[in-house]
């Protein structure tokens, strides 16, 4: 099948040069960082995970959130959602593989990444990151890759992969799950300290994923003669709203606790996004942008009428992608760190080698994402499918 | 380790324990605030203990300056977080790193409560102005903090930072035998130690 992706329209070509081109520039300030060291970011002693690991974390989620397609096609057999799975597995493929490369471009020894093999350590909670994310990548290459390869054969996926495909579904609640306990779990970070953490991050992931998801299915229908079908956008669709809505629920139930308490400690980083604190306000105008557009897309994607009007709906899903990418990535990872345990505070901004090292890794990842979603169509249109 | 707070204040502004520590552990000195190392430091009341501290605290506390250090808490979460156990804590309760393990993922700074731990965001050694041969240097890119001075411990020496001061504000000794000094020392006075409620177990004292 990989021959697939060695023939394409000029179109194709482009997109591919173009991905590996930035890739490279990224790789280019990457060998600058590796030089002069962690030092080229914005990163600090007081804010000490930054932008690599809020790109990450709101990654995580993008993978974790294909489970929103798996689920339904296999477990309830929800035939609409047959063309679609495949596409949500190999989303999965791409955003694993940038979560991999922002923990890679984030720890300060990169030749000594592989200590964590070396000598592991189960009471570390980055040990079980370590294993499900490498997991779960291997699940959605498997699952993935032999369903393809079964339409390619015509015929249905072996009967072997099946126990595969129930694994990853807990499978990708464990990584969000993992990813969130990497946060929560720490005494005195307040802002982190809350059981609540796992279910928002999964209630987010459900949203930004499928939204994402939707964003390409509507690229790919653009230039191919791929159509999932507009029942399966539809549901889709659905399944976004209630996630946004429990999203937004949860960040409600964050605040009642705060505030209601009145237990300053628990108020200080929740101030400091979206009042600032002490005149240190930076995050400020972030924060009200990512909550009034996912407020807005809430509201719209409740309404059936423009939930329901498929022209409108890819911009909604950008409304709950650009959203919940600066409230789960930069304002919970630098939140956090804001004010600092002596309760001073230092604030935080990426650097500008930071930021194209992470567009170089996003655009490895959305590199994957062209080549697999090629073969995919490449395969459908030789079996007739589209 | 019992820190009196009352003779640093007596003798303030006094840095002797913080310039013997940093020197000799070639600690760097970097301009850049976020770049900054630090092994032992001072900072305000309300910054040392900001559970403690209120709007109407007494005026002797006002202007008091804490020595801060790595507490080498009983339950260390840098410890429980750190993936390679490049830190880790010894049998004497002394909390160690070994920076030659570390992957620099800083997860330990993101769970140390006590801000104790620094990063090297760069290379360290151009800050160093008088090299101390005897101790290595560290390179980027690596966690480091307070070791409690283990490799002077294991020729009986006092930590440094207690031997520099002159005024006997530092004392050290063995919380787990009843009848070491420092626990006559903890008996005989009223101490604070930093955010007893996370359950960390601090092992570093302060006289008021």
């Amino acid at each position: 099948m990989l021959e697939k992706a060695l023939v394409g329209s000029k179109k194709y070509y482009a997109l591919v040069f173009f991905l590996a081109a930035i890739f490279l520039v990224g790789f280019f300030f990457f060998l600058k960082q590796l030089k002069f060291g962690l030092g080229i970011t914005g990163m600090s002693r007081d804010v000490s995970w930054g932008f690599y690991v809020a790109q990450f974390t709101y990654l995580v989620g993008v993978a974790a959130s294909a489970v929103m397609v798996v689920l339904p096609y296999y477990l309830h057999n929800y035939k609409d959602y047959g063309k679609l799975t495949i596409f949500g597995e190999f989303l999965a493929i791409g955003a694993v593989t940038m979560c991999l490369l922002f923990i890679v471009v984030d720890i300060g020894q990169t030749h000594r990444l592989f200590n964590v093999l070396l000598h592991p350590t189960p009471h570390s909670m980055l040990f079980y990151d370590m294993i499900v994310l490498n997991g779960y990548l291997l699940l959605n290459l498997i699952c993935g890759w032999t369903a393809l390869h079964a339409v390619y054969k015509g015929t249905k996926y072996p009967s072997w992969v099946k126990p595969f495909i129930y694994l990853s579904i807990p499978w990708a609640f464990s990584i969000h799950t993992v990813t969130a306990f990497l946060y929560a779990g720490l005494p005195g970070r307040h802002f982190w300290l809350t059981a609540v953490m796992a279910p928002r991050f999964l209630a987010s992931a459900f949203c930004s994923g499928p939204a994402l998801l939707l964003i390409l299915i509507y690229i790919v229908k653009a230039f191919t003669r791929f159509d999932p079908g507009e029942k399966a956008i539809r549901a889709l669709a659905k399944t976004i709203t209630y996630a946004l809505l429990a999203n937004l629920f949860l960040f409600g139930c964050e605040l009642f606790t705060s505030f209601y308490s009145g237990i300053p400690g628990h108020q200080f980083s929740i101030k400091y996004l979206f009042a600032g604190l002490h005149g240190h306000m930076k995050l400020v105008p972030w924060m009200w942008t990512a909550y009034a557009l996912m407020l807005v897309a809430a509201v719209l994607l409740v309404i059936p009428q423009t939930r329901n009007n498929l022209g409108l709906l890819p911009l909604l899903c950008v409304l709950v992608v650009i959203g919940t990418w600066i409230d789960k990535g930069m304002g919970l990872i630098v939140g956090g760190f804001v004010p600092n345990p002596l309760e001073r505070i230092t604030e935080y901004m990426p650097t500008f080698p930071e930021v194209m090292i992470s567009v170089g890794i996003y655009a490895a990842g959305f590199l994957i994402i062209t080549v697999l979603y090629k073969i995919a169509i490449s395969v459908m249109e030789s079996r007739g499918l589209i | 380790m019992v820190i009196d707070t009352r003779v640093c204040q007596k003798y303030a502004p006094c840095e002797d324990c913080i310039h013997a520590c940093h020197h000799l552990h070639n600690v760097p000195q970097i301009p850049y605030k976020k770049h900054e190392v630090k092994w032992i430091w001072k900072d305000e009341f309300e910054h040392a203990f900001p559970d403690t501290a209120h709007e109407y605290a007494n005026e002797v506390l006002h202007g008091r300056e804490f020595l801060l250090l790595c507490n080498h808490c009983e339950h260390p979460p840098c410890v429980r977080v750190c993936p390679t156990q490049a830190t880790f804590k010894r049998e004497d309760g002394i909390v160690m790193m070994d920076m030659h393990r570390c992957i620099g993922c800083r997860f330990c700074m993101a769970a140390c409560p006590y801000g104790s731990r620094s990063f090297n965001w760069r290379d360290p050694r151009p800050f160093i102005k008088n090299p101390n041969p005897r101790y290595p240097t560290r390179m980027k890119g690596v966690v480091e903090k307070c070791t409690f001075c283990t490799e002077r411990l294991a020729e009986g020496k006092l930590p440094a930072c207690a031997e520099a001061c002159k005024h006997g504000a530092i004392v050290v000794g063995d919380l787990a035998d009843p009848n070491s000094e420092i626990n006559k020392i903890l008996r005989e006075h009223f101490t604070l130690r930093r955010k007893v409620h996370l359950g960390t177990g601090p092992s570093v004292f302060y006289i008021i």
